[in-house]
């Protein structure tokens, strides 16, 4: 083997690392090297220390994590972020089973990885030792696969297999579970040429047959639709997607995991879709001739009643995971492969179309209800706080979010330019996940600011990683919209529940009418002081409670180089409109209830 | 005791070819809980490759119900190939051990009823005697049936295995599973 170098030296087998005698845990330190991985996020403990020795000094940074959630969560933010594998790591027993919560996060959004964990010695497992967990049946249904390496020489090979696992095909989570005694074995270390796993073959070139099927059906519709999922952040897919809909002159909806798949600024993008969704979205989907499915699988948070979804179209359903196809809506044209491959193809040789008729009736359905920020009764307007830092960013950011309110303003005022742009737990919803996500992207993302939107509620499950953001001097402008409620939760209470705000008030404060009457914010007794919590971490902070203070701090934030909190005090009766009541039809979308 | 449970749904038999490693047994079983997928038989086995186990398994449900099944079982990493054999003619196979009550008034019927089922008389002790039925459901429940009246005591199950008639096997080579 040969350099591409002037000097056309030599790479010997040991330049790369092979042909060596190595541990276990240095094996490890030399598959992060060969797959590329620069930091690994977690913790060290027992059944860990050769692997945390190995790393030591090596090319893989380590980022020590307050918690192994937020270490898996991190991996995840960091690989949305950037399309690179992420990688976490944590020792056995409860290192393991904390990392459960973030790998079903990466697992029901298909992000790309890889967890190691350490396991007690070989002869110990099964014997209830110190720290012991059976970690690969607790994983087992939250990954995409897991290995447990119970000899030395299956090592390298698991290793090479878990990355490539996790990022082809339809990605997600491999966990990879390593004995103590195995990371101190000693094994001559190769790196095998290619992989080649007889019972995994992802399928990613279309059939032919059925995406000339899908062209006829391009070519006959008058009111098509692009319904665009995730797959298409995954599979890169964006330049094919904009060029079939500019050809076929076809608009395009959107879910929750594909804001930024298609640019928000183009005139064929319509909007977000779904519960809580754009009204013309919502209508187009039940109105179009044809939806074109693309890398989504017909959640229920999407479809709303399955019975009534889009009734009077055909489907056509392009996804790489066969499985997705027809399990819960049924399809007339499937395509099974990769998105950008298949959406290539069908470009090539589609109908030139602008159906002109339809996109304005989309556009006058938009006009009808567009997505509207409610004049302020005194206090601060969330969607507003959310518009600002869109302009102040145009749309250019990457945001991260928890789950809640606060994630459905940020995906309604927070549309994205690009894909990659937006991390958000949309599958699991996991509370929690946005500032360990953020975080994970500042270190793939240079040139562009982080930004957290998170509630009260779902800020204090990871906010323990403050720590691991001071430590890493990385910048996350964390904006919490605090009203002092789980708002998602309450939300539904005020709505459906009576008003019976059942265990979702975060406060010292009890107020069953804190939907008609609204309390003096700036006298509530808050539980924590958030900006105390941030100067605790030696962070700047500013409390904020009405519109105008809303330019100021973003400024502040802006400037700052270390991160930054912005707390917005809302009133709790803010709610996200509109709204399509759980199990309901789309059509029967709420615009608002006030 | 029932052999042959009496369901709406008509059960399908499929084989499944995995990677024969541990814990694939487990991810198998755990997709089945998980996504709620009735089964009514599970059986495992190697097969003249050592790398390789089969499994034939017996789940009920609709047509939509098994196409997701065999599309969950072939996402399965270690899952190497998936063969339903609802449209397909094939063998099935299920062994079933079954004690019955027998003393000397009773034996010889029961000694008649085997050998028109042509099932083979395993053990005899003096109060029971355990006969060894092969064949399909139908035919062991047509055999339990008529020895219910003596008084089953126990009855064991492999579960059923099955296998296509004809000349051509299931082959691994070549094979593009989507995963």
């Amino acid at each position: 083997m040969k350099t591409k170098t002037k000097n056309k030296k030599e790479i010997t087998k040991e330049d790369l690392g092979l042909g060596k005698e190595l541990t276990g845990a240095q094996i490890l330190v030399e598959a992060l090297i060969k797959e590329g991985v620069s930091q690994i996020f977690g913790i060290p403990g027992g059944s860990l220390l050769p692997a945390f020795d190995a790393l030591y000094g090596s090319k893989v940074k380590v980022v020590l994590t307050r918690h192994e959630q937020g270490a898996a969560h991190m991996a995840d933010g960091y690989a949305r972020a950037t399309g690179k594998v992420g990688v976490c790591i944590a020792t056995s027993g409860p290192g393991a089973t904390n990392l459960v919560t973030g790998l079903a996060t990466a697992n029901m959004d298909s992000i790309p990885v890889v967890a190691i964990t350490g396991q007690v010695a070989t002869h110990l497992i099964g014997n209830d030792a110190f720290q012991e967990a059976d970690a690969t049946g607790v994983m087992r249904p939250v990954t995409k696969h897991n290995f447990m390496v119970k000899n030395i020489q299956d090592l390298p090979r698991v290793l090479q297999e878990a990355f490539y696992i996790a990022r082809t095909g339809r990605p997600g989570p491999v966990h990879v579970d390593i004995p103590v005694d195995i990371q101190r074995a000693k094994l001559k270390f190769e790196w095998p040429d290619n992989i080649n796993i007889r019972s995994y073959k992802p399928k990613l070139v279309g059939h032919p047959l059925q995406i000339q099927r899908a062209i006829d059906l391009i070519g006959k519709s008058e009111k098509p639709l692009l319904y665009v999922g995730g797959g298409a952040i995954l599979s890169g897919a964006k330049d094919e997607l904009v060029a079939l809909s500019e050809k076929a002159g076809i608009p395009v909806v959107h879910t929750l995991m594909a804001n930024g798949a298609f640019p928000f600024d183009h005139p064929n993008y319509v909007g977000i879709m779904g519960m809580h969704g754009r009204y013309s979205s919502n209508i187009a989907t039940q109105n179009c001739d044809l939806l074109i499915s693309c890398g989504a699988r017909f959640d229920d948070r999407v479809t709303g009643s399955v019975k009534t979804f889009s009734r009077n179209s055909k489907k056509i359903h392009i996804d790489v995971d066969p499985s997705n196809i027809g399990k819960t809506v049924a399809v007339d044209v499937p395509v099974v492969g990769d998105l950008k491959t298949v959406l290539a193809k069908i470009t090539e040789n589609v109908k030139s179309s602008d159906h002109k008729t339809w996109r304005k009736q989309i556009q006058e359905w938009d006009n009808k209800h567009p997505f509207t920020i409610k004049a302020s009764k005194g206090s601060l307007q969330p969607q507003f706080l959310i518009q600002e830092v869109h302009k102040l960013t145009h749309g250019e950011a990457v945001v991260a979010t928890g789950v809640g309110q606060h994630q459905m303003w940020a995906m309604q005022w927070y549309p994205c330019k690009n894909p990659r742009q937006f991390l958000t737990s949309g599958g699991l919803g996991t509370m929690g996940y946005g500032f360990p996500a953020a975080l994970g992207a500042t270190f793939g993302v240079t040139d562009k600011p982080v930004v957290c939107f998170d509630g009260d509620g779902s800020f204090q499950m990871t906010m323990t990683e403050l720590g691991t953001a001071v430590q890493e001097k990385k910048k996350v402008i964390i904006v919490v919209i605090n009203n002092y409620y789980l708002g998602m939760v309450r939300q539904w209470q005020e709505l459906f529940y009576k008003q019976r705000f059942s265990g979702s008030n975060l406060s010292y404060f009890k107020d069953e009418n804190s939907h008609k009457v609204h309390p003096d914010l700036k006298k509530l007794d808050y539980i924590p002081d958030f900006i105390k919590i941030a100067h605790a971490y030696g962070l700047k902070a500013v409390r904020i409670y009405k519109d105008e203070e809303i330019a100021g701090a973003l400024k502040k934030a802006m400037a700052s180089d270390k991160t930054f909190l912005i707390e917005a005090m809302i009133s709790p009766g803010e709610k996200v409109w509109p709204m399509v009541p759980a199990g309901a039809s789309l059509d029967e979308t709420i615009v608002d209830m006030a | 005791m029932q052999i042959n449970k009496d369901k709406q749904t008509p059960g399908h038999t499929i084989s499944v070819l995995v990677e024969n490693r541990a814990g694939v047994l487990a991810r198998i079983s755990g997709l089945f809980s998980a996504r709620g997928y009735n089964i009514d038989s599970l059986s495992v086995g190697t097969t003249d490759d050592p790398q390789i186990s089969r499994m034939t398994i017996v789940v009920r449900g609709d047509e939509q119900v098994l196409e997701q099944v065999c599309k969950q079982l072939n996402k399965l990493i270690d899952v190497i190939k998936v063969v339903d054999y609802l449209e397909t003619p094939h063998i099935e196979r299920n062994l079933a051990l079954i004690k019955v009550a027998a003393d000397k008034a009773t034996r010889s019927e029961l000694i008649q009823i085997c050998d028109i089922f042509r099932a083979k008389i395993v053990d005899v002790s003096v109060e029971s005697i355990i006969i060894e039925m092969t064949g399909d459901n139908e035919k062991i429940g047509a055999l339990a049936k008529m020895l219910r009246p003596f008084g089953i005591k126990e009855v064991c199950q492999t579960g059923v295995v099955a296998m296509a008639r004809g000349a051509k096997g299931i082959s691994i080579q070549e094979e593009r599973k989507p995963a």
